[in-house]
């Protein structure tokens, strides 16, 4: 794997907000920034441990229910700090992201670097299409990627 | 008189969200309600005007964790409708694939959600940290499900590699053998699968179910199969709508399933092994009995050790496949659309799941059904925690809401596919 930056959007499309991190994730491929490999997950626990074995850099970017504004856009530093477990609450795997980072902090397993983006979403009943909002908030929450992968990789 | 109420306001590692109310009153269980919240239902409505082709598709993203099984019965109920049968290797790699989606589900089931209830622990988390051997062993075991999905599939996540006759691309025998190392290694890992969950403490509690699975002449079932029970339920797949019929439940506005005169049924692992326990290979009934196991199992917690006999099985057989598996010339039957309906129904890691489909004579989609096997279980969840609670009604209140949360994931209830958010209640006055 000669890729440096491994980005995941998770979520899921059919569920409204919910498919923020997957609309993040198909933007970014259009991209096709150098040495970034870009992969839409719906966020099972597990299967996201094996999409990012290996990967030395990994951007996640799911969809938050926090009770803030939606729109939003967190980040965290996950050798810094615990993802919160209610964070992705809203997700329908009962093994899910912040699961997947704690398990792998626990078997030592935490790609060197990982960072996870949230973005708080307003509507995630069955349907398609983001919420305004959201909608705008996946163009400032791919600039931050985008600074991001560039921090990692300077050319 | 005890008076006591219980309250939980979220059920932890199950697939999904609802709520489940439990009222006791004078140490009697008055009142058992698996309330769920079932969304429109998006996806049959979503199907209507669609292309025929397009089903396998879109009825994958309606779970994360079965996708195969939605793909497997949409592309089942089109073969009906369209009068062809998908035989010799398409139907060998259509078994594959679903092993692969069996081990990935139990895999998960069993290690991250289930068994840190028989252990103790509030999640896998704290598993893996007393035995971290253990977890990653199961990561590894389950990551080899994702393999066979990943191949056959075209990818991991909602396979795009299905198509109705068969699959747009079939692999290379060179390429399934580079797994057979692996599942080698997995058959291994499924076997401690088995002695594990077989000491685990099991609760003293069986009933008295009906069963319902599919069973075929020549094998454990995945994809074909008449539709059986323990009392004497013996039907096509087609004839599915007439021997069960889905209620509207005062408490819910999720449908309950029922079986016409009898009421609740079980499907999923109990129910397939209890009812074709002759059909596993002699190796994987030899681990069942040394499991402790009988040809039936009637006490759900059990189900645990079910899983892994069964992804041991899943094991198995992809070797099975793929050690007599020569690449078809054609990845699929070709079939032209006619006016006509056609039924599927294949076995989910869950339990039975059903598709019917009418098209028109441009192979649109004119009338989608599905039914999830979690909303089939429904009724069947209740009266175990009706009968299960009152057994273990002198426990404390965290204990007893312990053991009741357990006793809903012995159904492994994929709540993603068929309801939101499910709260647990146990009031007691």
């Amino acid at each position: 794997m000669t890729d440096s930056v491994l980005c995941i959007g998770i979520g899921n499309e059919f569920r409204r907000d919910d498919g923020v991190g997957v609309e993040v994730a198909r933007v970014l491929k259009t991209m096709k920034l150098p040495h970034v490999r870009v992969i839409e997950q719906t966020g099972e626990g597990a299967a996201l441990m094996d999409a990012w074995a290996g990967a030395e850099k990994v951007i996640l970017v799911d969809a938050v229910l926090s009770g803030q504004e939606p729109g939003t856009i967190y980040r965290i530093n996950a050798h810094e700090q615990q993802v919160p477990r209610d964070f992705f609450s809203y997700t329908t795997h009962a093994f899910s992201v912040a699961e997947a980072v704690e398990m792998a902090r626990t078997l030592g397993q935490l790609p060197p670097t990982l960072i996870v983006y949230g973005v708080e979403g307003k509507a995630f009943s069955e349907g398609i299409g983001l919420s305004p909002i959201v909608e705008q908030a996946v163009q400032a929450v791919l600039e931050k990627i985008v600074g991001e992968i560039y921090a990692a990789t300077p050319e | 008189m005890s008076s006591q109420t219980i309250k939980v306001d979220y059920l932890a590692r199950v697939e999904g969200e609802g709520s489940l109310y439990l009222k006791i009153k004078d140490d009697k269980v008055q009142d058992v309600k698996l309330r769920i919240f079932e969304p429109p239902r998006f996806f049959e409505s979503f199907l209507r005007g669609r292309k025929y082709t397009e089903a396998p598709d879109i009825t994958a993203r309606i779970c994360g964790i079965c996708p195969i099984a939605y793909q497997m019965s949409s592309v089942h109920a089109m073969e009906y409708a369209l009068g062809i049968k998908v035989e010799g290797q398409l139907r060998e790699l259509r078994r594959l694939l679903y092993c692969g989606e069996w081990i990935e589900s139990h895999v998960l089931h069993v290690y991250m959600l289930h068994a840190p209830d028989f252990l103790g622990y509030p999640d896998a988390i704290a598993l893996a940290a007393d035995f971290p051997d253990v977890v990653k062993q199961a990561l590894r075991l389950k990551k080899i499900g994702n393999d066979i999905v990943n191949l056959l599939g075209g990818r991991e996540i909602h396979p795009i590699n299905v198509r109705v006759g068969g699959f747009y691309r079939v692999p290379t025998k060179a390429e399934l053998l580079k797994m057979v190392e692996n599942l080698k290694w997995a058959r291994d890992a499924a076997l401690d699968m088995v002695r594990f969950t077989a000491k685990l403490p099991f609760p003293d509690f069986e009933q008295d179910y009906e069963f319902v699975a599919l069973r075929h002449p020549d094998e454990y079932p995945y994809n074909e199969g008449h539709l059986v029970s323990n009392r004497g339920l013996n039907i096509d797949v087609a004839d599915y709508e007439q021997h069960f019929t889905e209620q509207h439940m005062e408490h819910s506005t999720a449908l309950h399933s029922v079986i016409n005169e009898r009421g609740s049924y079980f499907v999923g692992p109990l129910a397939r092994y209890s009812l074709n326990f002759d059909k596993l290979p002699p190796s994987v009934q030899e681990a069942a009995r040394e499991a402790g196991l009988g040809e039936v199992c009637r006490n759900p917690f059990k189900s645990i050790i079910v899983r892994s006999l069964e992804t041991l099985y899943a094991v198995e057989e992809a070797l099975r496949v793929i050690g007599q598996y020569e690449r078809p010339e054609k990845p699929y039957v070709e079939a032209e659309p006619r006016k006509a309906t056609g039924y599927g129904c294949t076995e989910a890691p869950r339990g039975i799941l059903y598709h019917r489909y009418s098209i028109n004579d441009q192979g649109k989609i004119m009338t989608a059904k599905i039914v999830p096997p979690t909303s089939q279980n429904q009724k069947t969840i209740e009266n175990d925690l009706l009968h299960f609670a009152e057994q273990a009604i002198d426990l404390p209140k965290d204990k007893l809401t312990w053991q009741c949360e357990q006793a809903i994931r012995n159904y492994d209830p994929c709540i993603s596919c068929s309801v939101h958010y499910l709260k647990l209640e146990i009031e007691r006055d």
